[in-house]
């Protein structure tokens, strides 16, 4: 902490500067740059903060750039020829770098070469927060919005003038609020009673922080005002809280959805136990993989085109494995219970030999990340977000086939009665393979959504077969609502429980409701009814 | 923490001359030597243990390159025990009984070395495990290559602690034998350290957890008291990822709330984009990052083996690296390759590390080993930003357990015993009770 404070001076120093004449003073600089960055590359990190805040004192217009590719780890230095250079891409052995003095292009140099100016936590805090403060000039709003947070719980007595002149001059109300907190934050910890009157209600965690701090303060006054305004914002918290694991539970629950509506259709519907089920979720997964291979440098791209490419791809696969295996083990489970799951061995063991016992990465599209924030005190994960939203529109999609389509209208007219189906002149072969390629294909976009989520490897598959079985029975077989509604019910109970009973006591608690459960109702939430149901 | 001392001359000497007088008429010299591998090739483990396949496999190719051992050829016998733990005993018996391979270098969970304890013993083999491990062990026929307690996991919490700052802590873990031992140790160190109970949160999640919201929103309150937090995670393979991926998105910075983790390395990295994780931290005995020429010809050799320019190293991969070496080391001082002379020569063998060091083999059959801590980079790669002075020795028997600060390992003569009671003065044999 003592560095960040050490430095902060200087950075307010650095604003006078850049705000009065930037160009002159970079001019005599240049020749200062090579002292600077050979400052920087101290063996101690107290020499290195010193380093830094020269380099904010200095006020050359490099600056703000070498502070972000010291963050980075961008910036490096020649072992042989000592100079500075900025790497673009480090991820081969040779990487293209720039100089770092004149950022012109300088080729390309060996990692063996090159020696980074390293960084740690404490160093990367006072960074953040020196750029933080720039970043409170900067046009964009959300920029000083997200530089006002940071400085919350970093605030220090040389920079509260500097700061209550910023707040006059800003005009969004929102970040003038947080650096007001920022201030208060500060004047808490100096002792101050009355800073913590406009800490109150805040949800942030810092704040919650300072308070929590200020609770163990000397003073008993402090103390005290410190807990009711703690306790107050507990009690807002607990709503917040109960949102949030409603949150969790449906984002668990439309995971499960997403891996079990496609077995939904090739067990519940079609009947056929297809133990390489979730081999088919890990194909869609891989084809987002390989999408993003194909399409360097646009992931979000790639993640919209892997979703046809994916369904695609499992629907073949599932034609494949439906046309050379299951289709000479109709009225076998026993029998297509065994044969897919070697299958599914066989589909793990091809992509280990084929492209890498190691998981894969897929990158998440900017938009994808991070979350959407509802107030200080929650916020909804954007990826998670986004595969509910998927899961649901795919239920809905799936629900328009099998109501409103004529393959809809044949499949449940197959299932019902075969015989009576094919004498209508339905051809039930052909049913047949588009039912399991239906289903197939959305295993595949449920691969896809997960590769937003989870590991992308040989055994992601593996990790989902049994809860979709799980929640396909617990919905009732054959029933499409039924695993709606399963999914969903089972992702909230099991984040209900989570906080009190852990992970581990959680999953045996809903698999012991489960079994529960299917000794009183065999048949499921919503049984089939009439006499389809008993066949 | 005990710097390097190898135990030397006099017991190499003694058991060099032994050897020679025992060994040198019986070899067939034409034989090549076998050297068994052990590694998962299927199943769950595969991830992690192909890449350990390939690396002993590289340095057998590297050893006949310079001639091979005792002008013997090295052949590789390769097995796939498939992830599945009693399938480790019996393709450990194979090894052994069948092929009659003179090592075998093998195994990264904790229970399929327990699987595999018993044979190595009963046919009297030797066993190079490769992977940081929980302690509370020592056999007579297996060398710990990895790291023991001692060597990754109090030397990062005393980084956090006295650098850092930290005074609450998370101990999270993958529910099994490693993490429970693990955090075990570090509850009681950090107790007798003065953390209070209310400050320690103990989480388990099991093998392959994949639903992290509601656990990093738990570490995110924790953190929120007014004290610097850090999670100590042993949490296992695959479950990393969507680990790493909720605190990325949950927004949980290293700046505010450090994950140290010891079983994350560059391997597990390698399926994960680490842009959003950079600042978070893992401990073990070696970084590809290594700013070392050792190192640098190591991964140009590994590039070059696997045909991949990309191809990352790890710390079990460089455990093997020793491993290896420290057994040709002693088939060479031994002057054979039986087991019971490679045994008593290898220990007080010292060979270099990739970090620039030595390592030495101990007498409780553990070795020496720098702690280093690293910070995640935005390219897979670690920064190191702490390291231990000198080299730590292992300990098979935690000092922070009850029941095991008693015992001590030692397998020179005359003692010979894993885990010797100082208290009682007795020896509790070889495969002594952990819990």
């Amino acid at each position: 902490m003592w560095m960040i404070r050490a430095v902060l001076p200087g950075v307010w120093l650095l604003c006078l500067l850049l705000g009065l004449a930037p160009t002159a003073q970079a001019q005599q600089q240049t020749g200062q740059g090579q002292a600077l960055l050979e400052s920087l590359d101290a063996p101690s990190y107290d020499a290195k903060a010193e380093a830094i805040e020269a380099i904010i004192v200095s006020g050359d217009e490099r600056s703000r750039r070498w502070l972000d590719e010291l963050l980075g780890g961008k910036l490096q230095r020649h072992k042989d020829t000592g100079r500075f250079v900025i790497v673009l891409e480090n991820r081969s052995r040779n990487w293209p770098v720039i100089d770092a003095l004149t950022f012109e292009d300088a080729g390309e140099m060996s990692r063996r070469d090159l020696d980074r100016i390293g960084i740690n936590n404490a160093l990367r805090g006072q960074l953040q927060s020196a750029l933080a403060v720039l970043d409170l000039y900067t046009d964009d709003v959300d920029d000083r919005r997200d530089a006002a947070r940071e400085l919350l719980g970093s605030v220090d007595a040389p920079m509260v003038e500097p700061l209550r002149e910023v707040i006059a001059s800003e005009d969004d109300a929102e970040v003038r609020r947080l650096l007001e907190q920022a201030l208060a934050i500060h004047r808490l910890e100096q002792g101050e009673i009355e800073a913590i009157a406009d800490l109150e209600g805040s949800l942030n965690s810092r704040v919650r922080s300072a308070l929590n701090s200020a609770t163990r303060s000397d003073d008993p006054l402090v103390a005290d005002a410190a807990s009711a305004a703690l306790a107050d914002i507990e009690q807002r918290l607990r709503i917040n809280s109960g949102l949030e694991t409603l949150y969790f539970g449906l984002s668990l629950g439309s995971v499960l959805v997403l891996a079990a509506i496609g077995l939904a259709i090739t067990f519940g519907v079609m009947g056929v136990i297809n133990m390489a089920h979730g081999e088919l979720i890990m194909l869609g997964a891989y084809t987002t993989w390989a999408m993003q291979q194909l399409l360097p440098g646009q992931p979000g791209l790639a993640l919209v085109l892997s979703i046809p490419a994916g369904f695609l791809v499992a629907a073949l696969a599932g034609v494949a494995i439906e046309r050379s295996v299951i289709q000479f083990l109709k009225g076998r489970p026993l029998e297509t219970l065994l044969a897919t799951f070697g299958v599914s061995l066989i589909l793990q063991q091809l992509v280990r030999t084929v492209i890498s016992p190691q998981n894969r990465t897929v990158v998440s599209p900017e938009w994808m990340s991070g979350s959407l924030m509802i107030n200080e005190g929650l916020s909804l994960t954007l990826n998670r977000l986004f595969v509910l939203g998927f899961a649901l529109v795919v239920f809905a999609c799936l629900m328009l086939v099998m109501r409103r389509t004529r393959l809809g209208l044949e499949v449940r007219a197959v299932t019902q009665n075969r015989a009576m189906a094919r004498s209508m002149g339905i051809r039930a072969t052909r049913v047949d393979i588009m039912t399991f390629a239906l289903g197939s294909g959305v295993a595949g976009l449920a691969g896809v959504a997960l590769s937003q989520l989870t590991n992308v490897g040989p055994n992601l598959g593996q990790n989902y077969i049994i809860d979709s079985f799980m929640v396909v029975v617990f919905g009732g077989v054959g029933n499409l609502w039924g695993t709606l509604v399963a999914g969903l019910s089972l992702g909230v109970i099991n984040q209900v429980l989570e906080p009190w009973a852990g992970a581990v006591l959680a999953k045996i608690i809903v698999l012991v409701f489960i079994i529960l459960f299917i000794q009183k109702r065999p048949r499921g939430l919503f049984p089939q009814k009439g006499r389809a149901a008993e066949g | 923490m005990i710097p390097s001392n190898p135990y030397r001359t006099p017991r190499w000497l003694a058991a060099s001359l032994l050897s020679a007088a025992v060994a040198t008429p019986a070899l067939a010299q034409e034989d090549p030597i076998k050297v068994g591998i052990l590694h998962s090739l299927s199943g769950t483990m595969a991830i992690s243990e192909t890449v350990l396949k390939d690396t002993v496999e590289m340095l057998i190719e590297q050893q006949n390159a310079e001639g091979g051992l005792l002008g013997r050829e090295l052949e590789a016998v390769v097995v796939d025990p498939a992830s599945d733990w009693p399938l480790f005993a019996e393709k450990a018996r194979e090894l052994l009984a069948q092929e009659e391979v003179d090592v075998i270098f093998g195994n990264w969970t904790s229970v399929s070395r327990k699987s595999v304890l018993p044979v190595v013993e009963e046919l009297n083999g030797l066993l190079f495990y490769p992977v940081q491990y929980e302690g509370e062990e020592s056999s007579e026929n297996v060398f710990y290559t990895g790291a023991a307690p001692n060597q990754q996991a109090i030397p990062a919490v005393n980084y956090l602690m006295n650098d850092v700052g930290v005074e609450r802590w998370v101990l999270a873990g993958t529910d099994y034998v490693y993490p429970r031992t693990t955090n075990k140790i570090l509850d009681a160190y950090l107790k007798s350290h003065g953390v209070a109970d209310e400050d320690i949160m103990i989480n388990y999640t099991p093998f392959g957890h994949s639903d992290w919201q509601n656990i990093v929103s738990e570490i995110k309150d924790f953190g929120s008291q007014g004290k610097k937090t850090a999670v100590v995670s042993t949490i296992n393979g695959d479950a990393n990822v969507p680990f790493y991926r909720e605190l990325g998105n949950q927004g949980l910075d290293a700046a505010d709330i450090p994950v140290v983790a010891f079983s994350v390395g560059e391997q597990e990295l390698t399926g994960i984009d680490t842009g959003p994780l950079v600042g978070h931290l893992a401990a073990w005995n070696y970084f590809m990052s290594v700013d070392t020429d050792v190192n640098y010809d190591f991964i140009d050799a590994w590039i070059e083996y696997t045909g991949d320019e990309m191809a990352v190293t790890n710390d079990p991969m460089e455990a093997h690296y020793i491993g290896f070496n420290m057994w040709a080391e002693a088939v060479r001082k031994a002057g054979t390759t039986d087991v019971d002379a490679v045994k008593d020569a290898i220990i007080g063998v010292s060979v270099p590390n990739l970090t620039g060091g030595y390592a030495a083999m101990m007498p409780n059959h553990h070795i020496t080993k720098p702690v280093l801590i690293g910070e995640i980079q935005d390219n897979g790669q670690f920064s190191i930003v702490w390291e231990t002075p000198s080299t730590v020795a292992g300990d098979a028997w935690s000092d922070y357990l009850e029941g095991s600060r008693d015992l001590i390992s030692d397998w020179r003569k005359p003692m010979e015993c894993g885990n010797y009671n100082v208290v009682e003065g007795s020896c509790g044999g070889s495969e002594a009770e952990t819990e």
